[in-house]
Order: structure tokens, then sequence, then C-alpha cells
């Protein structure tokens, strides 16, 4: 410890020692993790670009309103169905496990169901085509509803947390408050805790639905064989659907139907943009005002 | 030796009212027979965060190799004040400072000053203890490796150790975890990390504040031993704590002069002065324990 | 506070006086609720078992028939009866390993970026906007890589990897469409990106100021606060996220199989096709020839889940064994 390593404090208050060589190599750190951001963002923004101006190319009135060949609507109204009848069973299950994790279960329970939770969000969507093709098709026929079964799967634990994160924002005063009022939890439940809740429940719900909406691979098992140009509403047949569409048109290989895919592309892509941008900034809207 | 512009020769001035008025005639026939070579020569400095003004007009010198205190009530500016020595507050958004700090006669906040140099000569210990999630002896070793001391790493590591009077309960469990160590133990191995790259000035934000009343002893204790080599500035609200180790005291209040209250310098002197016979009517209510 | 205990004193009266019937009503509202929500969590739980049990059942004609050897026999010949899955769990590897190899340090290089560098706007953009990265359907990201990405892999960055790095096997001679291993993986990475750098920003976020104040207050650049402080506390975080972004990358079933050409043999370039276990099943399943096909495709999503399943209770162990507060997600 005797060697002085600043020979004059006096000095001034430029790089001493090896400093400017390690200044350097911070910087080039620095420069290389904004290089990184730079380059996801250029690739997000060349994709969102080729699917905006291939896509509008196709987009009109007929393109969404008619069927095949001038239009995508049975395919539009498809998703639109099976999307509905995923988040129908979803959502009330999402919710319910939500509150079972913020309301009832213990530590060990709380470990558990996010495991649980963890374990369903990663299961590989091709593999959840197959059991709801070994469950509801095989023997069977195709149907939207068993699409809706895998898609419920993959919005289920995204509520499900979604959820969880603002149930756990009500202020616990406001559940003591009402036990001190000897009110029974059910009702302080339904009546305080979920009422409270709410917005941030829908728009985690919208979340999982823009997840869900372009997932394709259930559906190419559940929900792949149907006639193009006609409208349905039955999620008891199979239905025509936008990702499906999308993946077949692709594999074809005809410059005409690429058009009408990038024009479904973008149809798809606007609306998961806007549906998570609008939820996230309601989210953080909602989880502020809980926080506050 | 002093650069030309410091001139008066004490730097005890009194502040009265919300603008600093110098008053550098304080016991003007004990005309001082030496010149304090001054580390910090702190002129008229005022700092904010956003619109919100913390400091204002703090005049203050810091002579080397002493021990200076600064007291005052909680939000009395003090710790921003120490925490602008280093440029610690560089990073808090909205962070503005006025007024100029020099150091060794360099202008703190000048243009071409490395903040990563000016941290390597003034070191810093926190309120809370915060070790790194490493072994005793890298906690120690990681500022000298990176400064490419590697050579007699483990005799310097020894002596840091040693002069934080902290070896003898670590020798023999270096390779340990430092989270492992007791609240006093953490803080003074914080103190050896600080003095292992031997820094010309020590900066301590109450580093006994979050400790009991035997680890607070030893870091007074640690604090005389350390005294002379380093020159110390440290920030207490504790003012047995400031009569005990320091040899200067500059106590800081909250003034209302505007519409809101400012962190302001009231007082600087020997501490025993400080304590004994204040100027100022404030001082005196605060070291008496009538306020605060 | 006071107020509230104040009244429940004044309304705890009134409760002891409550009517036999609302409170008989309430006891069951409360047990009901209760049964409501744990039957939720149990049929969470119970999906996972039934999706387990559905597969296994669907590949059991295809497990008695070539038992654990199907895992390594590269044979797929679905008009001669022969299946092994060697040749897609290869493929799997290839192009899952490849996207972590070059997806992870821009992830992690990206969510540094976001704490620690970016100026609070430009982080309220990017952020979301990698976020967004993952919401984009993998068909749209694979109907973009068949169209754009492929035939500019093929006339550009190919040929200039054979040209400068040709002497390693991987970067063989170009084909004519692009559709390879290589493209896929590229994919695969632009899908791995998003996940692993979300969950590292929250977990670099999650380290202490105060450590990082430390380590700058001992003259430390701010790659040494990097490399020093907040890498080692979140290491584990991190390596967790990883393993959540290879998952993701392993059972990527569309856009895979729409840029990866469908070839069926092991081959050391990169630039030849391949396939993996998931593009299989979406390519072949809808077609199968026979139900030991079907049962084959059954089995390589038996091996799929196994290895997601692994993969997950490996982040998710890995992830509690975080040390310094914060956990991934």
């Amino acid at each position: 410890m005797s060697d002085q390593l600043i020979p004059d404090p006096r000095a001034p208050l430029r790089p001493s020692g090896n400093l400017r060589r390690r200044q350097l190599v911070s910087r080039a750190a620095e420069l290389a993790a904004t290089a990184a951001a730079v380059t996801a963002v250029t690739v997000l923004a060349i994709v969102i670009w080729t699917v905006a101006s291939r896509g509008i190319k196709a987009i009109d009135l007929d393109f969404v309103f008619t069927g095949y060949p001038t239009g995508i609507g049975p395919m539009l109204l498809g998703t639109i169905v099976i999307s509905l009848v995923a988040t129908l069973m979803a959502m009330p299950i999402g919710v319910l496990i939500a509150l079972f994790l913020t309301e009832y279960a213990g530590a060990k329970g709380v470990r558990g169901m996010k495991l649980v939770l963890d374990l369903l969000n990663g299961l590989p969507s091709i593999v959840l085509g197959l059991f709801v093709f070994a469950l509801l098709v095989d023997h069977k026929q195709q149907s939207g509803f068993a699409g809706a079964v895998a898609l419920a799967i993959i919005e289920l634990p995204l509520i499900a947390r979604g959820s969880q994160e603002v149930l756990l924002l009500v202020p616990q005063s406001l559940r003591e408050a009402s036990d001190a009022l000897g009110v029974a939890r059910w009702r302080s439940v339904l009546t305080v805790v979920l009422p409270t809740a709410l917005g941030g429940i829908v728009t985690s719900t919208v979340l999982a639905v823009a997840r869900a909406a372009g997932e394709t691979a259930p559906l190419i098992l559940a929900s792949s064989v149907f006639d193009p140009k006609t409208f349905t509403v039955n999620p008891f047949e199979s239905m025509p659907n936008v990702p499906v569409w999308i993946y077949k048109l692709s594999e074809e290989g005809n410059p005409e139907g690429f058009t009408e895919a990038w024009g479904m592309s973008l149809l798809l892509v606007s609306f998961i943009l806007f549906a998570s941008l609008g939820a996230r900034a309601l989210l953080a809207r909602s989880k502020r005002k809980l926080s506050s | 030796m002093n650069p030309p512009d410091q001139t008066v020769p004490s730097r005890v001035r009194i502040q009265t009212g919300a603008a600093a008025v110098p008053a550098a005639v304080t016991g003007t026939t004990a005309a001082p027979a030496f010149r304090p070579e001054l580390v910090f020569d702190s002129r008229d400095v005022s700092i904010f965060y956003g619109a919100k003004q913390a400091l204002t007009a703090v005049t203050l010198g810091i002579h080397r190799g002493e021990i200076t205190a600064l007291i005052g009530p909680s939000g009395c500016g003090k710790t921003t004040f120490l925490r602008s020595l280093n440029r610690m507050n560089d990073s808090v958004s909205g962070f503005r400072i006025e007024g100029s700090i020099l150091y060794h006669g360099h202008e703190l906040y000048g243009g071409n000053v490395d903040q990563v140099e000016v941290r390597r000569r003034i070191g810093m210990v926190f309120q809370k203890p915060n070790p790194f999630p490493k072994s005793i002896y890298d906690n120690v070793a990681w500022a000298p490796r990176n400064l490419g001391l590697r050579r007699g790493l483990d005799e310097r590591v020894e002596g840091a150790l040693r002069g934080a009077a902290l070896w003898d309960e670590v020798k023999d469990r270096l390779k340990d975890s430092a989270l492992g160590l007791s609240g006093g133990q953490q803080q003074r191995l914080c103190i050896a990390r600080a003095i292992a790259i031997e820094p010309d000035v020590l900066l301590l934000d109450e580093p006994a504040s979050a400790l009991d009343p035997i680890a607070t002893g030893a870091i007074e204790d640690l604090m005389h031993s350390l005294k002379g080599r380093f020159t110390i500035v440290i920030v207490t609200h504790n003012m047995q704590q400031a009569a005990r180790v320091a040899d200067r005291t500059a106590f800081f209040s909250l003034e209302t002069g505007g519409e809101k209250p400012v962190g302001t310098l009231i007082e600087v002197g020997e501490t025993e002065r400080i304590f004994a016979d204040p100027r100022d009517p404030r001082t005196r209510d605060y070291v008496t324990g009538r306020f605060g | 506070m006071s107020t509230v205990s104040h009244s429940a004193a004044r309304v705890g009266g009134r409760a002891g006086r409550m009517s036999p019937l609302r409170k008989r009503l309430d006891l069951v509202g409360d047990r009901l609720l209760f049964g409501v929500c744990l039957l939720a969590a149990l049929i969470a739980a119970a999906t996972i078992v039934l999706v387990g049990y559905q597969v296994v059942h669907g590949a059991s004609p295809a497990i008695s028939k070539f038992g654990f050897g199907f895992v390594y026999e590269t044979t797929w010949q679905p008009n001669f009866g022969t299946f092994g899955a060697g040749s897609l769990l290869f493929g799997t590897a290839v192009t899952s390993a490849f996207a972590l190899v070059l997806g992870a340090p821009i992830a992690i290089a990206i969510g540094l970026f976001l704490t620690l560098l970016a100026p609070r706007g430009v982080r309220g953009v990017v952020g979301p906007l990698v976020e967004l990265l993952a919401a984009i359907p993998s068909v749209i990201l694979g109907f973009w890589g068949l169209l754009v990405l492929a035939p500019f892999v093929q006339a550009h960055v190919e040929p200039f990897l054979h040209n400068t790095l040709g002497f390693l096997p991987i970067f063989g001679t170009p084909e004519t469409t692009g559709l390879s291993v290589f493209t896929a993986s590229l994919i695969l990475t632009l899908m791995v990106i998003p996940i692993i750098a979300s969950i590292s920003r929250d977990l670099f976020q999650s380290v202490p100021a105060e450590l990082q104040d430390g380590a700058s207050a001992l003259g430390a650049t701010r790659w040494e606060v990097v490399r020093g402080v907040v890498l080692p506390t979140t290491s584990n975080g991190v390596v967790a996220a990883c393993i959540l972004g290879l998952g993701r990358a392993l059972g990527e079933a569309i856009a895979v199989s729409q840029v990866i050409g469908a070839g069926s043999a092991i081959q050391a370039s990169l630039f030849k096709s391949g396939d993996t276990l998931a593009s299989r099943i979406a390519l072949q399943f809808p077609g199968a020839l026979t139900e030991l096909h079907k049962a084959s495709l059954y089995y390589c999503a038996v091996i799929l889940l196994v290895i997601s399943l692994a993969a997950n209770l490996a982040a998710s162990w890995i992830g509690r064994r975080f040390s310094y507060g914060g956990a991934v997600n």
C-alpha cells in the first residue's frame, strides 16, 4: 500500500492511469448495446413496412366484407368467432385462478400455481394443436370450437397472470375494511375487489386475445378444411380463419394469393398492434391509479 | 500553493436569512497564522432537482486532512451537498447545479472533467451498507483490479481491511460472501473497499445511521484512525457523533425565504466552537436540542 | 385507520345480530367462491396432465413399434412405414442453438440499453417496440421470411459467408431458394430476442440502485458497473430467460415450416434445407398417410413436450434461486 496511486491530487481531473483505455472499452460496450437496440427496432420497422406497403394494395371494402375470391370476409368472421369463443372460456377461468392466487392460496399454493401457469405458457402451440385434434377432432370433424379450446389454453396463463398482477394492486386496506365491517369474504371479493380491478382484468384479456388471434399451429389441425366463400358463425363446424388462410396462400406460391396474404397480414398486425398498444396504455393507467 | 483566487483566510462564514452573506470577519483579531489547504472550495452553490430547489448559495471550504461534519435536520440538503462533491447526483434526473465547486482549484463541474476520474479520487460510503454480492475479498479487490493494480493485490486487500479495522474479523473467511457479514461489518467492508484504491477524499453519508451503538462506536474509532490519511466529509444527523469525530462542523437548515423551504448553510466553524459558542441563534437552537 | 376500527366496532355489534339466513348465505357463498376458484386452478393443472396423456396416447402405436430408437433413427419414409426423429431432433437443436447464440447477446444488450443507456423518452418508445416484435404472429413472420428474408439471405448473406468463412463446413454452397436451416434460425432469432430482452430488462431494473452507486463511487466505468455488479447479480435470471427463449425456439412450428425447406437429411451446411420436430408436425400431420405416420408425429410432439416442460422447469428452478431480490416475471 506504499505506492501512491495518484502522484498528485492536484492534477487536473483528466483520466489518469489506465482510465483512458477503460473508458474506451466502456464506450465500445455502450455503442454495441445501442447498436443492438437499433438493429431490433430496424428489423421490426422493415417487417411492419413490408406488411403495410404490400398489404395496403389488397385492402378495400370488398376485401374485408366479401368472400373468396374477391375478399376474405369469411376468414375474418371466423377468426373473430374463434377468438371470442376462446376468450369466453379462458377469461372466467383465468380470473378465478387469479382470485385463487391472491385471495386463497398459501405460499405453497401460489408457487405451485405459478409453476402450472408457466408450464401452460411454455407448451408449444403445435402440441396444443395435436391435443385438441386428439380430444375433439379425431374420429369426429374439425371445428372452430376445437381451435378455440387450443387458443383458450394459450390465453389462460396470460389472463391469469395479468389479472393477478392487477388484483395484487387492490389495496389490502380495502379488503381489511370490509372484513372489519363484518362483510363476508365472497361479498367483498365480488363487490369491492373485482370491480376495482376490472379495468386491469379487461386490458390483460385484450392483450391475451391479441396474442392468440394470430396463432396458426393449432388451427391447422383443428380448423383448416373450409370453404373460403361461405360466411359461418357456427363454431361446431370447421371455420375459415385468417392465420390458416395466410399459411395456405404462402405455401401455394401464387402471386395473387401473396397479395391477399399481405392484406390479411396487415389487418391482423394492425389489430394486434392497436389492441396491445391500447391495452398497455390502459393497463399502465389503471395500475397507476391503483397504486397511487 | 493555493490557487490565486482563494483569498479568504478563514472559511468561517455566517449566513443570515435566505441570502448568503459572506461574513468573513469572524474573530478578526485571531488572524490566522496558517492557511489551511482547501480540498473543496464551494462558492455560491445552489442545487435544483427539476423545478425544486434543494440547496441555496452554499459557500464552504473543506480543509485537507481534516474531518468535516455536515449536520442539520433531515431534508436540509446536507446529503445533496455531499453527493454533489463527487458528482453522484449527475445521474439523478432533473439535477442542476449553479455556482462553482473547486476541487484542488479545478472546477469540479467543468467541461472536460472525467466523472470516473472524479469518483476514483473522491470515494463515497453510503448510508445503507451496500456490499456487492461477491466474496469479502472480491469486494475489496474489485476496484483495484479495475484500475489494473494486480501486483500485490493480496497485500492491498489486507491493508485496506486492516485500515477499516475489519481484518481480524474476516481474515479466515475472505472467500465467504460479504452478504453474510453483520451490518456494522458490511459498512466497514464498504469503507475498506473505498480506501483500497487510496482516494484523496472519503465522503461518508450517515455511515452509522443503520447500525447499532456498538457498530457505530467502531465506525467512529475507525474515522479517527483514518484521519490524516484522507480528507473526510461526513454527513450525520447525530450531533454527538459530529462532536466526537469532526474537526469542523457545518450546520445546514431548511429556511423559508421564498415560498418553499430551501436547504441553506447556516454556520460553519471549528466543531468545539459550533457546539460551545454558536454565533447564529438557529444553530444554537439546534445544537441545544430546541429544534430538530 | 381509526375511523375503520371505530366503525368496525360499531358494526361488529350489528354483525352479531345478523339474520341467520344471511349468515348461512354468507357461509355458502364463501365456500362456493373458494370452491370455484380452486376448481379453476385444478382445471389448469389438469389441462397439462391431459395434454400429456392425449399426446402420449396418440403416439403409443409409434412408441410400441419403434421404442426409444425413434429418437435417434434418422430415416423418415412415410411410404415405407419407417419413422425416426433423429434428423428432426438435429434440425431442432441446430436452429434453436443458433437462434440462442445469436439472439441472447443481442437481447441482453437491448435489456442493458433500455435500463442503463436510453434516455427516458427513448426507453418509453423502444421498450414497447421490442415487445411488439414478440406480438407479430409467427405465420406473418414466416411469410415475411419466405418472401423477403429468404431471397435476401440467398442473394447476399449466404454467398458472403460462404466466400469469407467457407472453410467451415457449416457455411457450404448456397442453394437456389434461400429456404434453409440458416434462414429458419434467423427467424427464430427474431422470435427469441424480445422474450429475453424484456425479461432481462426487468431483471436489470431490479438491481438495487445503491449497488450500482456503490460501484460507480469506486471509480468504475459504466461497463465495469455492468460487468462487475449488474450482470453477476442477475445472472441466474438471465440464464432462466435464455432457457425460456430456447423453449420458444424449440416449439415454433409455423414460421420454421415456411422457411426451412422441409429437407430430411442431416447436413453440416446451414445453407441446406432441413426440418424440425414442430415444423414436421405442422407440415405433415394434416395430410398424414397412415395411422403409424400420425402416431410418429405424435411421438415427435411427445419429445417436444418433454423438452419444453424440462426447459420451463429448469427456468423456474434457476429463476427461483435468483439471489438479489426480484425474480423472473
